[in-house]
């Protein structure tokens, strides 16, 4: 008896079951999930595509930008004057605490060399304009519309006239991306500027306030107190203002006080933002004592063994 | 029907055969889509803008399942990805899903009147939102607020539409002779 073949017709092929196909890319994107959010790997595929991808940003952003330039041609000369009126007061009020400015921060200076401490931030600055608000919904970005070109590094801060507004964290050709002090993942190290009490404020993500934790109850802290960075991290420069502490809870039988704050800067609305350059004023982080690697490495093994 | 200006553009009527889609329009509709994601929206035109590239894509795996399907879909979700900004992989994941249950879909989908499609693409449509949410949780994000969900119905709205208007070129000509 012949065998007949139970190969189907050519046009029938069409390669792996979608089954099949879903679970083969379904495990490379989770493969690539876990090196994205773990090690960060991917950052030199992620800007290749970001280069390949930028002219088409690019135009999808001149729609706006058209809209933009026209509406310019629609303020009324009175939206004019009185916009002009309110900066020109607030020039004169902010003339008033520039003026002493120079002779206090060259006696700063001279204080300091006595003192034989480290200047104070001295790195250089680039005024950038938002392109975008980040589209994910889970963070809280935006994107700026300079990049390598303009020298910027991830961990710059990002100001703008009224205070921090978040930090560079990946940089791309010719755009970063900056985190918001809103995002869930970002903190800032903050001092009290009354009291000089340092915390941590921690952002919390779309539509809630940032919140300082592990505040004890007893804390020397205000309603309306204001806090700045304290510039113990290295990535924000000391004194620039954060937040205004919204509200405080203190209950006794609760462990931390409950502090809500409200940032200063138009973080997610303003348009125009300065980038600070870290300028590498702190010392290197000294080398570990020889003990704590030993035990360290010797806890990694027993982990390991067990 | 509820929107009779669409009816000269949508729906094969049961005496014509659509023409098979040119790869070059698919192509073209996949970047229009792309380039309809990367406009650079905030407030509420953020909370309400669905997904164009997501329904784009359902759309020619339904249609043309030679052309797109799991890979292609997936490639797109990568490119997406950096155009977001989002963690690799993860619009990926998600468009690779939605490939795949179109291929299930396919066959049926188009069986139905628009608006009921639409019923049905809303329904893939949030569980590719769920997906998302899944893999941003394990990844430690809070849970979003309910506008989360507003996105893919509006999709599943705007599904005849988009439909329709992907059809249009494959509508084969009458020639004067028919008439």
């Amino acid at each position: 008896m012949r065998h007949i073949p139970v190969e189907p017709p050519a046009f029938f092929h069409r390669g792996p079951s979608p089954l099949a196909r879903l679970a083969f890319f379904g495990l490379i994107s989770l493969s690539l999930l876990f090196l994205d959010t773990r090690y960060r790997y991917l950052e030199n595929i992620r800007s290749i595509v970001a280069v390949a991808l930028y002219p088409l940003q690019r135009v999808a952003q001149m729609p706006g930008e058209a809209i933009a330039y026209v509406g310019t041609y629609f303020v009324t000369q009175r939206e004019l004057t009185l916009e002009n009126e309110v900066l020109k007061r607030r020039l004169v009020e902010q003339g008033s605490s520039v003026q002493g400015l120079t002779s206090t921060n060259n006696e700063n200076a001279r204080l300091k060399a006595l003192l034989d401490m480290r200047p104070r931030y001295g790195g250089a600055a680039t005024v950038v304009e938002v392109l975008y608000t980040g589209r994910d919904p889970f963070a809280q970005k935006v994107f700026i519309n300079k990049g390598t070109d303009a020298d910027l590094n991830a961990g710059d801060a990002v100001i703008d006239a009224q205070g921090v507004v978040g930090q560079v964290t990946r940089v791309m050709p010719f755009m970063a991306e900056v985190t918001l002090v809103t995002d869930k993942d970002h903190a800032v190290p903050v001092k009290v500027e009354r009291s000089g009490v340092r915390s941590v404020l921690f952002g919390a993500g779309a539509g809630r306030l940032p919140e300082l934790r592990f505040m004890s109850p007893n804390a020397d802290i205000r309603q309306d107190d204001i806090l700045v960075t304290s510039g113990i991290d290295g990535t924000y420069p000391p004194g620039l203002a954060v937040a205004r502490v919204a509200t405080l809870e203190r209950e006794t039988g609760q462990m931390f006080a409950r502090i809500t704050t409200q940032p200063l800067a138009g973080v997610d609305r303003s348009e125009f933002l300065l980038v600070l350059r870290r300028a590498s004023a702190l010392p290197a982080r000294p080398d570990e004592p020889a003990e704590t690697d030993a035990a360290k490495k010797t806890g990694k093994s027993r982990r390991r063994g067990g | 029907m509820a929107m009779p200006f669409l009816m000269p553009l949508s729906r094969a009527t049961p005496d014509e055969i659509l023409l098979p889609a040119r790869p070059w329009f698919i192509v073209l509709t996949l970047v229009l889509a792309l380039f309809a994601n990367l406009l650079p929206l905030s407030g509420t035109a953020l909370a309400l803008r669905p997904d164009f590239l997501a329904l784009v894509l359902l759309y020619w795996c339904i249609q043309e399942p030679r052309f797109v399907g799991v890979g292609v879909a997936w490639c797109v979700g990568l490119v997406m990805d950096v155009g977001d900004g989002t963690v690799f992989g993860q619009h990926a994941l998600a468009y690779a899903f939605l490939a795949y249950a179109a291929e299930y879909f396919r066959r049926r989908v188009l069986r139905f009147p628009p608006w009921q499609q639409a019923a049905q693409v809303a329904v893939l449509l949030l569980l590719c939102a769920a997906l998302v949410l899944l893999i941003r949780f394990v990844g430690g994000a809070n849970m979003p607020r309910w506008s989360y969900a507003v996105p893919p119905l509006v999709g599943a709205l705007l599904w005849p539409l988009v439909s329709a208007v992907l059809q249009w070129p494959q509508h084969p000509q009458r020639s004067s002779s028919d008439r």
